[in-house]
C-alpha cells in the first residue's frame, strides 16, 4: 500500500510541471505571432492550468491545503517542477521547440499513467492524455514549419534545441520517492521511456534538418526543489494578488 | 421524412447513458436540468453534450454529476451554478454538485440528433469538416484551437466563410 504523503508528493510535482508551464504559456497570450497562434497557445495554457487544478487539488486534498494555498503561496524551494518548464519563454522558436520536446515526453509518459493503481491520477491522465495528442500535433508541425522554413527559422530553431536539451535528463530522471511510487505501481518508470522518447526526437530533427544535440551538459534539481533563477520572478509575477490580497476570489 | 431514410448508429457510451436516465428514479431532476445549457453553445444543453453524467437525490439533498469536456474548460464553473440556480428555482435547495473524471468525456457522447443543432448553430460536428454556411466539403483546417478549448477553425473554400468544429476527443 503507498503511503499516502508519497502519493501527494507526486501529483504536486506533476501539478506543478501543469502549473509553471501553463503560466509560461499564458505569457503568450496577445503576444504570439499572429491571431491564430495566440489562441491555439492561450488554448494549450489553458490544458495545462485544469490539469494543474486537477492534481494541486488531488494532492491537498491528502496534505490538508487548498490548491490555491498551493499554488499561490509556496516559494520557489518548495515547488517540485522540472527545471525545463520554468525558463523563460524566448523567443516563438524556443517555445515551440520547448513545447515539441515536452509534448513527446508528456505523450510517453501520461500514456503510461493511465494505467496507474492510484485511480484518480490514472483518471486524470486519461483526461490529459488526449489534449496532448493535440498539442504535439501542433508542435510537430511547428517544428516542420521551423526546421524547413527560412535559414532563419532553422537557425533559431537549432539554437533553441542546443539550449533546451541539457534540460530534457531530468524527463528521465527517478529519486527515492519515484522508485517507491514506482514498485506500487502507482508512478511510472520514466527511464523506461528515453530510449522511445530519444528514437521518436531523433527522428523528427532528422526530417526538419535540425542537428540532435550532444549529452556534453545536462542540468536537473527541479523534482527536490533546486531550481534556476527564473522560477522566482515567475512566481513573484504569478503570486502577486494573492500575497498583496490573501484570499482574494473573484 | 428524411432523417428516417437512414437510422444513426448511437455510440455505446451514449446508449449507456441514455439508459442511466431511462432507468432512474429521479428522472424529473433530469428533466428539469435540460433547462441548464452550454453558457458557449446555448442551444445545447449539458445533457446533450454529455456534461450532465448522473442526479440522485437522498434525503432531500440532491447530488449532481458533471465531467468536464477539457481539464481546462471555464465554462465548467459556471455551468454548476447554473445547476444550483436552475435546482433552487424548483424548490431544491441542498444541491451539491461533484466533478467526476472517469471515463474521459468524449465527442461520442454527443448524438446525431445534437450534432444537427450544432450544424444548425453554425458549428460543424466532430467528425464533419462540411461548411455549416453552404454545405460544401470543399474546406480546410486553419487551426486546431480554436475560440474555445472544445473547438477547432476551418475556412469553407467555396464560400470563404471561416467557421467552427466541434472537435474530436
Ligand atoms: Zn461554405
Amino acid at each position: 500500500m503507498t503511503n499516502h504523503g508519497d502519493i501527494a508528493e507526486y501529483a504536486l510535482r506533476l501539478g506543478d510541471d501543469a502549473l509553471v508551464h501553463g503560466q509560461r504559456l499564458c505569457e503568450w497570450c496577445a503576444d504570439a505571432p499572429f491571431l491564430e497562434e495566440d489562441i491555439a497557445i492561450a488554448n494549450a495554457g489553458l490544458d495545462y492550468l485544469g490539469r494543474a487544478r486537477m492534481l494541486l487539488q488531488y494532492a491537498g486534498s491528502i496534505l490538508g491545503r487548498s490548491e490555491d494555498e498551493l499554488a499561490f503561496l509556496r516559494d520557489a524551494p518548495e515547488f517540485r517542477n522540472l527545471l525545463i518548464v520554468e525558463l523563460p519563454r524566448g523567443d516563438f522558436a524556443f517555445a515551440t521547440v520547448c513545447q515539441y520536446l515536452l509534448d513527446e515526453y508528456e505523450l510517453l509518459f501520461f500514456e503510461a499513467l493511465t494505467n496507474s493503481k492510484d485511480e484518480t491520477l490514472a483518471a486524470i491522465a486519461a483526461k490529459a492524455i488526449k489534449e496532448v495528442r493535440y498539442h504535439q500535433r501542433r508542435s510537430v508541425e511547428w517544428m516542420r514549419r521551423l526546421g524547413l522554413g527560412t535559414e532563419e527559422s532553422n537557425r533559431r530553431a537549432q539554437a533553441a534545441l542546443d539550449e533546451l536539451w541539457g534540460y530534457v535528463a531530468e524527463f528521465f530522471d527517478a529519486d527515492e520517492l519515484e522508485t517507491r511510487v514506482i514498485a506500487d505501481g502507482v508512478g511510472v518508470d520514466r527511464s523506461a521511456l528515453e530510449v522511445v522518447w530519444r528514437d521518436r526526437v531523433g527522428d523528427l530533427l532528422d526530417e526538419v534538418e535540425l542537428s540532435l544535440p550532444g549529452d556534453e551538459w545536462q542540468v536537473s534539481g527541479g523534482r527536490s526543489g533546486v531550481h534556476t533563477e527564473h522560477l522566482g520572478h515567475m512566481l513573484g509575477e504569478m503570486q502577486f494578488m494573492q500575497r498583496a490580497y490573501p484570499g482574494l476570489e473573484w | 421524412m428524411a432523417a428516417a431514410a437512414s437510422i444513426p448508429i448511437m455510440p455505446e457510451a451514449r446508449f449507456a447513458l441514455n439508459q442511466r436516465r431511462q432507468n432512474s428514479q429521479f428522472a424529473e431532476l433530469f428533466d428539469l436540468l435540460d433547462a441548464v445549457k452550454d453558457p458557449e453553445i446555448p442551444v445545447l444543453s449539458i445533457w446533450d453534450l454529455g456534461i450532465l453524467q448522473d442526479v440522485a437525490c437522498d434525503a432531500g439533498r440532491v447530488e449532481v454529476t458533471i465531467t468536464p469536456t477539457y481539464s481546462g474548460c471555464p465554462a465548467m464553473a459556471q455551468i454548476a451554478e447554473d445547476i444550483v440556480a436552475c435546482l433552487a428555482d424548483a424548490g431544491y435547495d441542498n444541491v451539491d454538485v461533484t466533478q467526476r473524471l472517469t471515463p474521459a468525456w468524449t465527442t461520442d457522447w454527443i448524438d446525431a440528433s445534437t450534432r444537427k443543432r450544432l450544424r444548425e448553430y453554425g458549428i460543424a460536428g466532430p467528425d464533419s469538416a462540411v461548411c455549416p454556411q453552404c454545405g460544401s466539403s470543399d474546406t480546410s483546417v486553419i487551426s486546431e484551437f480554436g475560440s474555445t478549448s472544445c473547438k477547432a477553425l476551418l475556412r469553407c473554400n467555396s464560400c470563404l466563410e471561416p467557421f467552427d468544429q466541434f472537435k474530436r476527443l
